[in-house]
């Protein structure tokens, strides 16, 4: 027992010390707390968005000093992926002076905030993730499911798949399957899916994968019945390589498989081997290393060791430039506020004012060295997406290339069921609708 | 399961309520005086909801003997039953939607405890994965039960019982105290009851049991419905108190496993054992990772600090089994025992000490 | 339904059949350990991943196909013993209870190093086998999952050759059998433990590579647990033949009624209707198919 004694012992002593090491406050510093998860299931993808991220603020800390002098500064706090430990990261981290913006990149971290982060006024960015219904402004002050919310996904893939037959019209008669999670998540697309089908008169088939999806012989068979002409993965984690390998095994042309946004990085390829080759997914940001601001972190970052990613192999991988288009997002974001309420370090209130004011261009965009990475977002007070546009890219055994012009979803369609899920939510939980006055008024 | 030990009481001139009289009274007075909201918000709630769902899991493990691997389960029952009944039912004052939220938890424990009265050991644990994976299933499959909520997420009510509402930090901690309190105190006197009895009694020899003349099926059937109801209601602390909105996948196999770590390293058939337990799993993985980038943040990056945390972890808790083999309320107890016995000698000198386990 | 497609059946039947040898693939690392130490190591997912990562990492680190086998082999021998060393010695006589959050520690452990030896990226691992369907009489079968139960029935081959006509394999069923008498006359239980650690962590091995070749080697490898687990009910926690049974029961009966009664369900039904089916069958037969009946201690 003297051990264990000593340990505890050790283990108090140090919690002490710890509480007073918290790093002091200076002025003019923008903090981004950072809810990582480097170890556990879902590492890869964490490393690679949270490597990218910092790497971009990183960048804009060694090129320009900061944003108009304004220090970024980050810390992490690990999560593994998990929602309690996400909620002690954020309890723990949320008193720092200066945070910007809570950036989680989990979906079950982002809903054990939302009630949080409303509270404390802070903004939180589900880049490309997060409650569809969030995208409503006028209920979610402080949510941003920044650039594609999973609606706006459904409608991008399908438009994808008409282009490739020739339009929406011919759609007609078409058959498609979707493969998707058995989870909120995964689940979340059908009523759209079923929506769009009437709308443009394809025959849809939707078929379930239980968690985690690491045996889909049965719905494979199921589909290879059915011979639809596409299959819409919908998938998560180890789901995605066994669907490539199954698909294969039942004879389903690869190139006839469409990934959604979380189906569509490398690691859901790799695995694959040799069944991924001619897999086609939709993205918002291409990847590869070529654009310029990917250059100029790798000249000013990982040229001079300082870059985030351990492997430099996967520099410009998916999730890399997902985290790179996250921090531009952030950073522009925080510029735009600036104009407002002038260079200093700004509240977190100040921050969502820069939010809902976050319009790129594509102009803008090349400005900032992404053309081609990502295209351009428009973000206003209630449309906390932004109109992202997605791009299609294929897998050739290596690596991703892009294969679509940006391709629109078809946003006025989707935006009435949307707010009417928002106005539920506020409904039950007694939230009175924002106005257009609120946003100009809420700042403080 | 052989672990016979009754909670071993101290001989000593203490009364018994002192202990529970002084750790309440600090509780309630003195804590939210202190506490930041750090404290509570990532410490004491999940403290609280935790260390309530091991006292229900003890009754059904650490006393009635049957172990079970899906205690996630019915704190997701719990949680969305709640849900649906503050949801549905107007007027039903919240503790009414809790209360209801365990009966339905408990008849769902009945359930998937009819297995108990064939089955034992590994055959019954790994059969009680059904109900895990099965209420996962049903959660997720038919978007009712989330109010069709798009993301089939569900949202935590306003939290307020006679009009006081209980929704800052702090009064979320007092409402899950006094829940934690009270069901605690019940667990106790059911644990000392007839029917507590009967627990042990099946837990260490069924037959001798059937014997005397303890109805053996009832008494399982019992036990589970007991420890789901607290469970259960463990599910809605969970979800109301600590996480505010939840999701059916948080309440995973990896959570059932936590609650059995918690008796196991508690202390089993031991109520305190699951309030020791629960600070250890909550408290630990914090130090740690602290500790970690304290002592080493600057020689590696946080990848490698957070795998070998992983690792400690792991290797602390097969440490913790191998040295602290009845959990950490005896090494509690012992503790005490040895510092009374030297109080003891101090003032009587004389007297014999009390002799330690 | 007019005119019951029977081709189809037949091709759910035979890739459930197929699904449900890689099952029993790790039910018997579970088994093996069970029998003779009582433990139920959770542990066994992730030797597994450990395995195959170590074996995929040394592949793209250059080393050839073979000698990465032996190292990896080797690697968790060693694994295997010292598990048997510094766990499951010092945890002699604890309740089964115990053992088992052990090996739960176990697998922290082993996750947590596979992780920092290797790096979390994902890999794909190529075995070389084609995965090209070949049709027999209008039905597909998977060339790879043919290989698959060649592969695992070569190492039911195997080890009932061990167990039978080697000295620790007898020394090992003397164990299982009884241990009190086992220890009786003289039988030195830690070697057997450690060896039996050992063959596990070749059956993780094999396990590993296969399911790595169709997952790809990632952390989800160690989840394949779950899909073992009802399999070890049903078949009994202590019987390899019944582990072989009941994987091929599990896998058949799960994918047929995901295919034609699934849809009632709205599918989705894999996660939790194998525990259905295991329970089903507990009711009528409490330990297993091939299981020992349990003998209660009075």
């Amino acid at each position: 027992m003297h051990l264990f004694n000593q340990l505890k012992a050790a283990a108090v002593a140090a919690s002490l010390v710890l509480s007073v090491a918290l790093p002091a406050a200076h002025a003019d510093e923008q903090y981004f707390p950072l809810q990582s998860y480097r170890v556990g299931p879902y590492a890869a993808g964490g490393t690679g968005f949270f490597g990218g991220f910092i790497d971009y603020l990183n960048l804009i800390n060694t090129r320009d000093g900061g944003v108009n002098g304004v220090k970024l500064t980050w810390s992490e706090g690990e999560t593994q992926y998990e929602v309690e430990r996400g909620v002690e990261v954020y309890e723990r981290l949320k008193n720092n002076p200066g945070v910007a913006a809570w950036n989680p990149l989990s979906v079950g971290i982002a809903y054990a905030m939302i009630d949080r982060i409303t509270q404390d006024k802070v903004p939180l960015i589900t880049i490309n993730h997060g409650r569809t219904d969030s995208t409503d402004g006028r209920v979610f002050p402080y949510v941003f499911p920044l650039l594609l919310n999973p609606y706006s996904e459904t409608s991008g893939i399908v438009n994808y798949i008409a282009s490739k037959e020739g339009g929406l019209e011919s759609l007609k008669g078409k058959k498609m399957v979707v493969l998707y999670h058995g989870s909120p998540y995964g689940k979340e697309t059908i009523p759209i899916y079923e929506l769009l089908a009437k709308k443009y008169g394809f025959e849809l088939q939707q078929i379930e994968v239980p968690h985690p999806g690491n045996e889909q012989q049965a719905q494979w068979l199921t589909i290879r019945r059915a011979k639809p002409d596409y299959v819409v993965l919908r998938g998560w984690g180890v789901m995605n390589p066994v669907a490539l390998k199954s698909a294969a095994k039942v004879g389903f042309p690869v190139d006839h498989i469409v990934g959604n946004v979380w189906s569509n990085s490398e690691e859901d390829a790799i695995p694959a081997g040799d069944a991924a080759k001619g897999y086609t997914a939709i993205t918002t940001q291409a990847s590869g290393a070529e654009y310029p601001v990917v250059k100029e972190i790798i000249k000013t970052l990982y040229d001079n060791g300082k870059g985030n990613l351990e492997d430099k192999n996967r520099i410009g991988s998916v999730y890399h430039n997902l985290g790179i288009v996250n921090g531009i997002l952030n950073v522009e974001a925080i510029r735009i506020a600036q104009e407002k309420f002038g260079k200093r370090t700004l509240t977190g209130d100040e921050v969502r004012w820069g939010f809902e004011h976050l319009q790129l261009d594509p102009a803008r965009v090349e400005a900032l060295g992404a053309k081609g990475l990502f295209h351009s977002i428009n973000v206003s007070w209630d449309n906390h997406e932004g109109n992202g546009y997605v791009t299609f890219q294929q897998w050739d055994g290596k690596k991703w290339n892009v294969v679509s012009d940006w391709i629109a979803p078809d946003w006025a369609l989707l935006r009435p069921i949307i707010e009417k899920s928002a106005e539920a939510y506020a409904k039950e939980k007694g939230i009175k609708l924002r106005t257009s006055e609120d946003v100009v008024t809420a700042t403080n | 399961m052989t672990v016979a030990t009754f909670e071993a009481s101290a001989p000593f001139h203490i009364p018994r309520w002192l202990a529970p009289f002084v750790v309440l009274s600090f509780a309630y007075i003195a804590v939210p005086f202190i506490g930041t909201n750090y404290l509570f918000e990532a410490i004491l709630l999940p403290f609280l909801a935790l260390s309530l769902a091991g006292v229900g899991l003890n009754i059904l493990t650490g006393y009635a003997g049957q172990v079970s691997l899906g205690s996630a389960a019915f704190l997701a029952v719990g949680a969305f039953a709640a849900y649906n009944f503050n949801l549905r039912i107007e007027g039903l004052p919240l503790i009414g939607s809790i209360i209801l939220s365990g009966f339905v938890a408990a008849a769902i424990g009945i359930v998937f405890g009819l297995p108990s009265l064939r089955l034992k050991g590994f055959y019954l644990a790994v059969s009680t994965l059904a109900a895990q994976f099965f209420v996962q299933w049903a959660l997720t499959k038919f978007s009712w039960f989330s109010n069709d909520s798009a993301s089939g997420v569900i949202d935590a009510p306003s939290l307020s019982i006679a009009g006081i509402a209980f929704n800052g930090a702090v009064g979320r901690y007092i409402f899950s105290l006094t829940i934690v309190s009270l069901l605690t105190f019940f667990a106790y006197r059911l644990v000392s009851s007839q029917t507590g009895r009967n627990f042990i009694a099946v837990r260490d020899n069924e037959t001798a049991a059937r014997i005397i003349g303890v109805p053996v099926l009832k008494t399982k059937l019992i036990a589970f419905a007991i420890s789901s109801f607290i469970i259960g209601v463990a599910g809605v602390l969970w979800a109301f108190t600590y996480l505010r909105t939840v999701e059916p996948a948080g309440f995973n196999l990896d959570r059932s496993f936590q609650i059995l770590f918690i008796i196991i390293l508690g202390g089993l058939a031991s109520i305190r054992g699951a309030f020791f337990g629960a600070a250890l799993l909550v408290v630990s993985p914090l130090i740690l990772s602290r500790l970690g980038s304290f002592l080493f943040g600057d020689l590696f990056n946080s990848g490698v600090l957070d795998m070998s945390q992983r690792i400690v972890l792991g290797a602390l808790i097969i440490l913790f089994l191998i040295l602290e083999p009845d959990g950490l309320v005896s090494l509690w107890d012992r503790i005490r025992k040895r510092s009374v016995a030297r109080l003891n000698k101090r003032k009587h000198v004389g007297r014999a000490a009390q002799p330690t386990q | 339904m007019s005119g019951f497609d029977w081709q189809f059946f037949v091709e759910v039947l035979i890739g459930g059949l197929l699904s449900g040898v890689m099952y029993s693939l790790v039910a018997i690392g579970f088994v093996l350990i069970y029998k003779t130490s009582g433990v139920l190591n959770f542990a066994q997912g992730a030797m597994l991943l450990f395995a195959a990562l170590t074996f995929v990492s040394l592949v793209e680190r250059g080393v050839p196909f073979a000698l990465a086998l032996i190292i990896t082999f080797a690697v968790m021998v060693v694994i295997g013993i010292a598990i048997e060393r510094v766990v499951l010695r010092p945890l002699t006589n604890r309740s089964p209870m115990t053992l088992f959050m052990a090996t739960l520690g176990l697998s922290y452990i082993l996750e947590g190093a596979a992780q920092l030896i290797w790096g979390t990226q994902v890999h794909g691992l190529d075995l070389g086998i084609d995965d090209v369907p070949f049709e027999v009489g209008g039905v597909l079968i998977s060339q790879f999952d043919l290989f698959a139960a060649a592969i695992a029935a070569a190492l039911v081959l195997f080890l009932s050759v061990f167990f039978r006509y080697t000295r620790v394999g007898l020394a090992f069923r003397a164990v299982a059998d009884d241990q009190f008498a086992a220890l009786a006359v003289g039988l030195r239980l830690p070697r057997i433990w450690a060896t039996v650690w050992a063959v596990a962590g070749l059956v993780a091995l094999v396990a590993g590579l296969l399911w790595g070749a169709r997952l790809g080697v990632q952390f989800s490898l160690s989840l394949v647990v779950l899909k073992a687990l009802p399999v070890l009910v049903l078949g009994g926690f202590d019987s390899i033949p019944g582990a072989i049974v009941g994987g091929l029961l599990i896998g058949a009966t799960e994918k047929l009624a995901e295919v034609y009664i699934g849809e009632y369900f709205g599918g989705g039904t894999e996660s939790w209707f194998a525990y259905v089916v295991a329970l089903a069958f507990l009711l009528i037969r409490p330990s297993g198919i091939f299981g020992q009946k349990l003998v209660e201690r009075v």
